[in-house]
């Protein structure tokens, strides 16, 4: 560290917000680190947010509570912002700057890294390649999941995207042992903190996951640079340790309020909602860190949750993220309410990445269309379901009821599953074909006749 | 080598106010800072300057220098390009990774081409010979079934004063003298040119022909010609990408430009692992000897972003004035117009509608209409076709970009999220799409293919029309109460959509279907129609003709009949007839 060099200032020109302004500088560097020494020697990070001749605009990363303009110190480091890195990493809980929160030193660090990462050459990615079994069919046969996708679940307040997202960290645990989870948590309340960790610590996993908490209370700057400590380390564990790192971010949606806010301080001007109109640039900033690099081992697979406003898909935050992200999960209430657990939309989901890992030789012929023609019939008896509420289930054609009874079994057989009950992906594309025998042979437009003659099997007359 | 052109004042993200300027001009390209860092002047006053700069601004302090060759920012154009992959200013992405590793650092510069390759250079004109602007004086085998022209540069006229002969030489040596007015002007087989500036030709064509893409409901439905704009807008997950990859692989474009522009890192990778392994059907050549593509994901500087749809077109324009025809995807110009408005922002232009910067309609029309079918300066004839993704916030296509895009294009592919939910692909809405090229290019089906075209095309339109009304009728007192013949108007709509207008982009037979696979599916279809039509008329049900096996069999055409059997599918439109006619005794 150069700090012998560093020249102090004193004095602030003007504080609002989490956001001062300083004159009479020199020689500062845009988006470098700054560290502010207040009245009572307390210390906090900052970083230039602007630099012009003899001025700086600075974010104070602790909050600007008890800075005033006359007895502060400011020291910039000349640097951008860096963590320290280390396999160490695993098993710990740190603030949302990387402090320790376990009551534990800070591990020593093999490598400093620029948190903000760098971004990946288009031509060294490798593509996204072998299937992550979660054991749960909604995912597995529906919406697989790829090793080195960004697949973010679309929810809403009140839904159990915590379970899900819990669930998936547990049953996807790969067999190899090089598997770890980095887990961010920006804004959210300490329970869902609490629940993470006790899950965590429940299936045995807890010192393979590192942790990194910016709890609700914590001032809302800090949450945006919470999921860029924690994705530098997930970089550095899956790039240079080989790691397969599964990266679970909750929630977006606090991320992208605090970006909103801060937006707002510098007296940005506003795109939709009051957003900054880069929040596109900085959310994919934050996705695309997301891959596989060929030549390394590791890889890194990104869950972000994010609560989505008033259960609206339109809202700028899951609208700019499904434009990033490789598909979605979208959790429905109504399935909720119904208690179908896990309520997986049936028909907004889609994991983009899919159609090159299912199948021939990946998975078993007949994954790609059957999930498909899934699809397809599903949202046929959202069609009839629309219809019968208008004239009456009676009046139904006994074709449509068909597809009824498979609307039914659809969600109580194959869309429910237990928080503990892990399906292979076997078992889920066998029950697939369950539900999808309820249906004439004939409708089976979707599928290659081989493929029906192989595992079309109906029931008995008398069971429909 | 550069001067210094001024000295940083400020920085605001991917801005930088500059000042002490006097020489700059607008749209010059500079360099910030000792790193540097590559940018474009913007915006120029009394003795300041702004910057946009192109890559990462941390820590880029005020007083920095900033250095300037006082030339605009420029693509440099010649053999090579083809295969290449670029990032939006054209730095060469596998050069810069073998120099720097996975990740992009900052201040990397590079050649865009290899300078130190040797091509086989073959000329066309003797010395002495008069020649001007355009005109080709040599050609050089780029990709073995591109021949890259070496053409006269726009502003050179004159007789040629020496050429040298056959043989291998690289960029960097003179391979002709032009006297042009007295000077004697060298060529090299390489150009500069800045990206801004449209290149010039001789005169603008009506287009004629189709570019055809394979795509059933693409070609038959919503033609694009060459020389064309469209616009393919959706919201995410509807399928925008696939379509462009589609088109990218299957039409037959001379040369296919792919400028992702702001969009995933991993699509990106799939397009450039898989190109080299498919095969071009016409050409049995990989395709990525065709193609040029320009990748600047999300996560790379926006300003690079702004600037990559420029170096996009230039490439396609010199690729245009060769006399070949070029189509060029842009994923997605959203991104570019998002790219336009940040920028706008740290500039702190006044916004309009959702922070749009006022000239985003008259940059959209700049850019789309550098597209067309022109006459060469040198007198070939060659095409620009635009295919443009747009991604609408939430889906509304009445947002800013989409809505201003709409004035500037005369073909609509609108995909619908609906169609996408129910894993309809590709999801194009047969209610909201158009396409004004029909007129254009109806008289190349008639004359390629069949004349009954465009008879059975509004056939086929009418009856979706006609369904879309019946759907209103069904949705509230369902299907059962409808006479008959208005049943078979859903069952054979059902049948087209099925089996004609969805289309698996990953089946390696229903990935492409030619022109005439085309044709013949949709007459098969419209047989099935009028025959039924007439059954119905004399009694026979719909559940009976559904229960024909010939129903299935018209259902599955689609991925039975490969491009080498469709002499078998000829046959298909007697077949069904004759299927129709056993039932009518």
């Amino acid at each position: 560290m150069k700090e012998h060099s560093l020249r102090e200032y004193v004095g602030l020109e003007e504080v609002v917000g989490p956001i001062f302004v300083i004159r009479n500088i020199h020689n500062v560097g845009y988006n470098e680190v700054v560290e502010i020494v207040d009245r009572d020697g307390r210390s906090k990070t900052g970083m230039t947010l602007e630099v012009g001749k003899g001025f700086a605009v600075v974010q104070v990363l602790g909050g600007t509570g008890g800075i005033s303009l006359s007895n502060c110190r400011v020291r910039f480091k000349e640097e951008a912002l860096k963590v320290g890195v280390t396999e160490e990493l695993l098993g710990r809980v740190f603030d949302g700057l990387g402090n320790p929160l376990d009551g534990m030193p800070k591990p020593p660090y093999e490598e400093l890294l620029d948190v903000n990462g760098q971004a990946i050459n288009p031509t060294a990615r490798d593509y996204p390649s072998n299937i992550i079994e979660t054991g749960i069919s909604s995912i597995d046969v529906m919406n697989t999941l790829v090793r080195g996708q960004k697949l973010p679940i679309f929810s809403g307040s009140g839904l159990p995207h915590d379970m899900i997202a819990t669930q998936i960290a547990r049953q996807s645990r790969v067999k190899e042992e090089n598997f770890c989870v980095v887990f961010a948590a920006m804004g959210v309340k300490y329970d869902t903190a609490r629940f993470f960790i006790k899950s965590f610590e429940e299936s045995g996993v807890l010192d393979r996951v590192a942790i990194f908490l910016s709890l609700a209370d914590a001032p809302s700057i800090a949450r945006l640079l919470t999921p860029r400590f924690a994705l530098t380390c997930a970089e550095y564990l899956a790039f240079r340790k080989n790691m397969h790192v599964l990266v679970i971010m909750t929630d977006m949606s606090n991320y992208c309020e605090a970006l909103r806010e801060l937006s707002t301080v510098r007296g940005e001007i506003p795109a939709r909602k009051g957003y900054p109109g880069y929040l596109y640039s900085d959310l994919a900033s934050i996705y695309e860190r997301a891959g596989m690099i060929k030549g390394s081992g590791g890889s890194i697979t990104q869950l972000p949750i994010l609560t989505m406003p008033n259960d609206d898909i339109t809202h700028p935050i899951p609208d700019l993220t499904g434009y990033i992200t490789e598909g979605q999960i979208v959790l429905e209430r109504e399935l909720h309410a119904r208690g179908i657990y896990p309520p997986v939309a049936g028909l907004p989901s889609l994991s983009r990445l899919m159609k090159d890992n299912i199948g021939k030789g990946l998975t078993r012929d007949d994954h790609p269309s059957l999930s498909s023609q899934l699809f397809s019939f599903y949202a046929h008896v959202k069609d009839i379901r629309a219809l019968a509420s208008i004239i009456g289930e009676e009046e139904l054609s006994p074709l449509d009821h068909q597809y009824l009874k498979f609307g039914d079994e659809f969600e109580k057989r194959f869309l429910t599953q237990g928080y503990f009950e892990r399906r292979t992906l076997e078992e889920g594309l066998d029950l697939g074909w369950d539900v999808l025998s309820l249906l004439p042979r004939d409708e089976l437009v979707r599928i290659r006749q081989e493929d029906v003659d192989k595992h079309y099997r109906p029931r008995a007359a008398d069971e429909r | 080598m550069a001067n210094v052109a001024g000295k940083v004042f400020r920085v605001v993200g991917p801005v930088v106010e500059l000042e002490g300027v006097s020489s700059l001009r607008m749209l010059d390209m500079v360099e910030v800072g000792e790193q540097h860092l590559i940018g474009e002047v913007v915006r120029l006053k009394d003795d300041r300057a702004f910057i946009q700069v192109y890559e990462d601004t941390t820590s880029v302090k005020a007083g920095d220098a900033v250095y300037s060759e006082g030339r605009p920012l420029s693509v440099e154009l010649g053999p090579g390009l083809l295969g290449t992959i670029y990032d939006g200013i054209q730095r060469p992405l596998d050069v810069i990774r073998q120099k720097e590793g996975v990740f992009i650092g900052r201040g990397v510069h590079s050649a865009p081409l290899d300078h130190s390759r040797r091509w086989h250079f073959v000329p066309v004109v003797k010395s002495g010979d008069s020649v001007v602007p355009g005109q080709v004086i040599g050609e050089v085998q780029e990709a073995p079934l591109v021949k890259h022209r070496i053409l006269v540069p726009p502003d050179i006229r004159g007789a040629i004063g020496m050429i040298v002969q056959e043989g291998d030489y690289t960029l960097n040596d003179r391979i002709a003298t032009v006297i042009d007015a007295g000077q004697e002007k060298d060529v090299f087989m390489s150009q500069r040119w800045p990206v801004r500036k449209a290149r010039p030709y001789r005169q603008r064509l009506p287009v004629s022909e189709p570019l055809l893409t394979g795509q059933r409901v693409i070609d038959t439905l919503f033609p694009i010609a060459k020389g064309g704009c469209v616009a393919v807008p959706g919201g995410f997950g509807t399928g925008k990408t696939v379509i462009q990859h589609q088109v990218a692989k299957w039409s037959d474009a001379d040369i296919v430009i792919y400028v992702g522009c702001g969009e995933r890192g991993n699509e990106m990778t799939d397009v450039l692992l898989n190109f080299p392994k498919l095969i071009d059907p016409r050409t049995h050549r990989p395709l990525s000897e065709r193609t040029i593509f320009i990748a600047n994901t999300s996560n790379m500087p926006v300003a690079a972003r702004e600037a990559r749809i420029y170096t996009g077109i230039t490439m396609a324009e010199y690729y245009r004035d060769m006399g070949y025809n070029v189509a060029l995807m842009a994923d997605s110009t959203s991104r570019w117009a998002e790219a336009l408005r940040e920028l706008s922002g740290r500039l702190e232009e006044m916004p309009l509608e959702e922070g749009f910067p006022a000239y985003l309609p008259s940059r959209l029309a700049e850019f789309y209409e550098r597209a067309g079918k022109v006459d060469t300066l040198g007198g070939a004839g060659g095409s620009i076709t635009i295919i443009a993704a747009v991604s609408p916030q939430g889906g509304d296509f009445s947002e800013p970009v989409t809505s201003h895009t709409k004035r500037f294009i005369r073909c609509f592919w609108a995909l619908d999220r609906d169609l996408a939910n129910a894993r309809h692909y590709p999801s194009i809405s047969w209610v909201d799409s158009y396409s004004e090229y029909l007129d254009d290019i109806k008289d190349w089906w008639h004359t390629h293919v069949d004349k009954q075209w465009q008879e059975l095309r509004l056939v086929i339109m009418e009856l979706l029309q006609k369904e879309q009304r019946l759907l209103q009728v069904v949705k509230l007192v369902g299907a059962d109460v409808l006479p008959p013949s208005q049943r078979l108007v859903l069952e054979v709509c059902s049948l087209f959509k099925n089996g004609f207008l969805q289309q698996v982009a990953f089946d390696p037979t229903d990935t492409y279907a030619s022109a005439r696979k085309q044709f013949l599916m949709l007459s098969t279809i419209i047989v099935f129609y009028r025959k039924g039509e007439m059954l119905i008329r004399k009694g026979i049900n719909v559940a009976e003709l559904k229960a024909l096996p010939v129903y299935t069999e018209i259902m599955r055409m689609r991925q039975q009949y490969s491009e080498s059997q469709l002499e078998e599918l000829a046959q298909m439109p007697r077949k069904v007839e004759k299927a129709l006619a056993e039932l009518d005794f």
